[in-house]
């Protein structure tokens, strides 16, 4: 039986909702990041680029993490379920894509206040690459094998990934580096911003985990989409196979 | 707003890269579930 109209999609009244109210803070968001935050004293107006870019890296931190967590409860002995590895791989997936949104803003801020776009500093190379280790967390998964082959080797690589988030984040204390150190999350607990400024960032740390919410909800029903058809496609071979083999 | 194009070239790419994503996943997953039984979708 093939679902029809509203039952044809990976949505649900929940993530409907949710989706509504990503896109309420978004708006929220760049009125308030473009509009009414105050510009910095010391970097002016460039320091609206600060409200996408730290809420991006963080749900790409975020993301690895959770793939890190899944892995691992897929590799426990007691919850060895693919559900956790399609939940990893869409997280991992969606982090990708929020540390290139980072590295692209990083590089458009740091021509700014650097007078460039990229230099081989600590900071900027270490999130390069993390970035390509999970590209190629993202090429393994789409290695052949059963989709329990898949889960294990994947599941092994994301555990050792997820130990560059550290050395990325603590990079600008380990050495020497032209990227300023973290404003909110750092090791002195000390905030030295703007009631409206922290509003701002709190506001995209808000939207940005929202969204990586709603769109890993949607990105692990695909993906559970994607090995259903594949593996109906499969045992449709074998049976064609069969039959031909029958006929001789 | 000085740095205007930086700054709105920066959301501008923000916003848009996770949209065109975000409408990507939107469409395979109507594509894939318009294929599949409802017992092969939990969710619904």
């Amino acid at each position: 039986m093939t679902p029809t109209g509203a039952h044809a999609t990976t949505g649900t009244p929940a993530t409907r909702r949710l989706g509504l109210v990503v896109c309420v803070l978004l708006v929220l968001l760049v009125l308030s990041g473009l509009w009414w935050s105050a510009e910095d004293v010391v970097q002016g107006s460039t320091v609206r680029i600060m409200y996408v870019h730290v809420p991006s890296i963080w749900v790409a931190y975020m993301a690895f993490a959770l793939t890190a967590v899944c892995s691992g409860a897929y590799l426990s002995r007691g919850t060895r379920s693919v559900a956790w590895d399609r939940v990893a791989g869409a997280s991992a997936e969606i982090g990708v894509l929020f540390v290139a949104v980072s590295l692209v803003t990083g590089s458009l801020w740091g021509r700014l206040t650097w007078g460039t776009y990229w230099v081989w500093d600590a900071r900027l190379t270490s999130t390069a690459f993390l970035f390509i280790t999970y590209v190629g967390y993202l090429a393994v998964r789409r290695l052949g094998g059963t989709l329990r082959q898949r889960a294990r080797r994947s599941a092994v690589l994301a555990l050792l990934a997820v130990l560059e988030i550290p050395l990325v984040h603590f990079s600008v204390e380990l050495w020497r580096s032209l990227h300023q150190e973290a404003s909110v999350a750092n090791p002195n607990a000390k905030v030295e911003m703007d009631g409206l400024m922290l509003f701002t960032l709190m506001l995209g740390l808000a939207t940005f985990t929202a969204l990586f919410v709603w769109l890993v909800l949607h990105r692990q029903r695909v993906i559970l989409l994607e090995d259903t058809v594949a593996d109906r496609g499969l045992d449709e071979a074998i049976a064609s196979r069969r039959d031909e083999a029958g006929a001789r | 707003m000085e740095h205007a194009s930086f700054i709105i070239a920066s959301y501008v790419l923000t916003f848009g890269s996770i949209a065109a994503y975000a409408a990507w996943v939107v469409r395979r997953g109507r594509g894939l579930a318009r294929r599949a039984s409802r017992e092969e979708m939990p969710w619904t």
